[in-house]
């Protein structure tokens, strides 16, 4: 059977346009695959430069404003064209249509129109740069400063809005394949959990989005008309504007760690060689994250100014979304009680996920009660927690699906002994990084600074020595990643003893997925079905 | 790949998509509801600087063309081209002449000196501001939506002639038809908001 290599679709193209023109799931994955990696190496490159200006006190390696524009191009970059389309325009992409049966995504067409958009946005980030400066606004273009700064933060938004357009596309392709392209026989208590968690990540996508699309297309109103909406001076509340940009950019977390948390929900059975416990609470608890987890933006304010009640009721909401998140984190761990562990690099990625993603959530705790986030509010103690959730929550549920899913993709199994070793410098590197700014958050180190008090140094020395590990591993795995390349097709259908539909055609797959219509079992984790590996 | 011949699964794209746009002009609204509250005085006495009668005009103009819309579907459906042709001309036309009439509302307020960052709205007081600045924004983004339809709809006429939208085969309609309403519906809370209620 030859792949999806080997035939074009639509099968009159050839060479670079087979790629560019194709309208194939597989392909358009492997196109935004490309393009996500290239944004991801320059976003590390960028994280790593910030991390060592500040290393020691003072001017260590650039200037203040150099400074800026590269913490807020690390965010940007790694929020916008990283985090958020990972995981459903790689993964996603590729594995939802095979999950539930199908042959491609229900709108083709507007699938790779939104891959062309994602494109659009990074030309546009990438021009921003070079015209008028780079942006220092940090990620989030807060007013007034976004209105004020004379850098091109107009070309950045725009490029942002082009990003969330494309995302919001993707959300709806995937909503309508799930609603009308489900193999006959799969109910919806049969679709596999990452499927699943993809499902309530495109309602979030395609809800939220909107609203983030308005706020961004104001500020660019804003500065080239001068409307005044969010100036004080002329009426305005800069508050609001917080309000509106949270109320996407809260629930666009879950956007980034919801099909993270579906991607480990597919690795923990396999690995545990047992079904999953709580199906149903599962797949309810990713519902639940997408609902309540869209009506706490505010806690992102308790410092900005608003009533008592207000601040109670966010407070409140925030710690309700620990609930279903903790549901996540005890049927995965329930699963593995028992069961017959085979350890391999995709596990000790999820487990890594595991482990990081509590502390990440419990910490977010600390920042979600309305008392304590006074004292920690704009400190590194955010940052820290949230590259916990961000990092080690969504980046390495990334890793562990590019390790699970990396021999279905490309018929090739990479080298273990690497990958572990990777995991390990980044996992290592990861806490000696992000600990100490748990610490230096509670002592009072502001976030986005560009100097610091004498009293801080050792822990951003610290985190410093962590990026210095961290950031070697990182390359180290996909230099691996990439070396299997060069080996012959060789990974079976299903090398690590999956049940669920993807692992039931060849490695990698044929044009359109299956060769006869598949069969969906009872229940997507009966591994009765299967041997052992 | 045969999922073109699913009509419902196109629809219900399309009705997702329509939610966005909901979304989309919801944070305008928003925004519209927080700032009535701060300035209520100011919104309800700049509110009365509007023309009631060229606003009531357009919300007749936009509903009628909705008629014309549904008709080219219904038209359609009974296999008469020229008909269903001449009722989206009919409402192209009536999109061309709402617009018509908002360029002589803005261009007697802008002649005024009232535009967004003008010197002259500048010295009025708060309120009066963000009034026009919402309003600008807000029909401003509502015009921009006009004409995205008016274009689908003139898409729709060609490919009405071209015999693609025929009897067996209109989805292409209903879903432009869809949007025409949602941008004909998001008018009749401008409506209120600008002209009625204030």
């Amino acid at each position: 059977m030859t792949s999806f290599y080997h035939t074009p679709f639509p099968a009159r193209f050839r060479g670079v346009w087979a790629w560019l023109l194709t309208l194939d799931h597989k392909r358009i994955a492997l196109l935004y695959l490309g393009a996500v990696m290239f944004w991801f190496i320059i976003a590390i490159v960028l994280g790593f430069l910030v991390r060592m200006e500040l290393m020691t006190p003072g001017r260590t390696i650039m200037g203040a404003e150099t400074y800026n524009a590269a913490f807020t191009l690390h965010g940007v970059i790694m929020i916008f064209l990283f985090v958020i389309p990972a995981m459903p325009a790689i993964f996603g992409n590729f594995l939802l249509p095979i999950q539930i049966g199908t042959d491609d995504v229900f709108f083709p067409k507007l699938n790779l129109l939104s891959w062309y958009l994602y494109m659009l946005g990074g030309v546009l980030a990438i021009v921003s740069l070079f015209a008028d400066g780079p942006p220092d606004t940090g990620w989030t273009f807060y007013v007034p400063f976004s209105v004020s700064t004379q850098t091109n933060v107009g070309l950045t938004v725009t490029a942002a809005f082009t990003l969330g357009l494309s995302s919001m596309l993707t959300g709806l392709n995937f909503i309508t394949t799930v609603h009308r392209m489900r193999v006959p026989g799969m109910g919806w208590l049969q679709i596999p959990l990452f499927t699943w968690s993809l499902y309530a990540t495109a309602w979030v996508q395609l809800l939220a989005t909107p609203v983030l699309s308005i706020t961004l297309l104001l500020v660019v109103f804003e500065r080239v008309f001068g409307t005044g909406l969010f100036d004080p001076a002329r009426g305005g509340d800069p508050v609001l504007y917080q309000h509106l940009f949270w109320m996407y950019s809260h629930p666009a977390v879950y956007i980034m760690i919801l099909p993270g948390m579906g991607v480990i929900s597919e690795i923990i059975p396999v690995f545990s060689r047992k079904s999953i416990f709580g199906y149903k609470a599962i797949v309810g608890s990713s519902l639940g994250i997408a609902t309540a987890g869209s009506l706490v933006w505010a806690h992102h304010m308790f410092t900005s100014g608003m009533s008592d009640v207000a601040v109670f009721v966010f407070s409140f909401l925030t710690f309700i979304v620990a609930i279903p998140s903790a549901i996540k984190v005890f049927s995965w761990v329930s699963t593995m009680y028992k069961g017959s562990i085979l350890m391999t690099p995709p596990l000790f990625f999820a487990l890594c996920f595991i482990y990081l993603f509590s502390v990440g959530g419990l910490t977010g705790l600390v920042l979600g009660s309305a008392g304590t986030n006074i004292q920690v509010h704009d400190t590194h103690f955010v940052v820290a927690h949230f590259h916990f959730v961000m990092f080690g929550g969504t980046g390495f549920s990334f890793f562990a699906a590019l390790h699970f899913w990396w021999p279905k993709i490309f018929g090739r199994m990479y080298d273990f002994k690497r990958a572990y070793l990777s995991a390990l410098l980044i996992v290592t590197g990861f806490m000696l990084h992000y600990v100490p700014m748990f610490i230096l958050g509670l002592q009072g180190m502001p976030r986005r600074y560009h100097d610091y008090l004498e009293q801080f140094a050792p822990g951003n020395l610290f985190a410093g020595l962590g990026a210095l590990i961290m950031v070697p591993g990182l390359f180290l795995m996909v230099i691996n990643l990439m070396m299997s390349l060069k080996q012959p097709v060789d990974a079976p259908a299903d090398p690590w003893g999956g049940t669920t539909l993807e692992w039931s055609v060849p490695s990698p797959p044929p044009l359109h997925n299956f060769i006869e219509r598949p069969s969906p079992g009872e229940y997507p984790y009966d591994f009765s079905r299967v041997g052992t590996p | 790949m045969g999922s073109h011949q699913d009509t419902v699964g196109a629809r219900i794209g399309m009705w997702l998509f329509l939610y966005t746009e909901i979304m989309l002009f919801g944070g305008l609204f928003v925004l519209y509801g927080a700032y009535y509250r701060i300035h209520a005085v100011e919104f309800i006495g700049t509110g009365q600087e509007l023309d009631m009668v060229l606003g009531c005009v357009n919300t007749v103009i936009l509903l009628v063309s909705s008629f014309f819309v549904a008709a080219s579907v219904t038209a359609v459906r009974r296999n008469s081209t020229k008909g269903a042709m001449a009722f989206l001309a009919g409402a192209v036309l009536l999109g061309g002449l709402f617009l018509l009439n908002k360029y002589f509302e803005w261009g007697h307020k802008f002649h005024l000196g009232i535009y967004p960052g003008s010197p002259g709205l500048g010295e009025s007081p708060p309120g009066r501001i963000v009034f026009y600045g919402l309003y600008f924004t807000i029909t401003g983004l509502h015009a921009f939506h006009i004409v995205m339809g008016m274009v689908l709809l003139i898409v729709c006429i060609a490919m009405t002639g071209l015999g693609r939208i025929q009897k067996e085969r209109f989805l292409l309609l209903e879903n432009c038809g869809l949007y025409w309403h949602l941008v004909d519906l998001i008018w009749i809370f401008i409506f209120p908001l600008f002209y009625l209620i204030l």
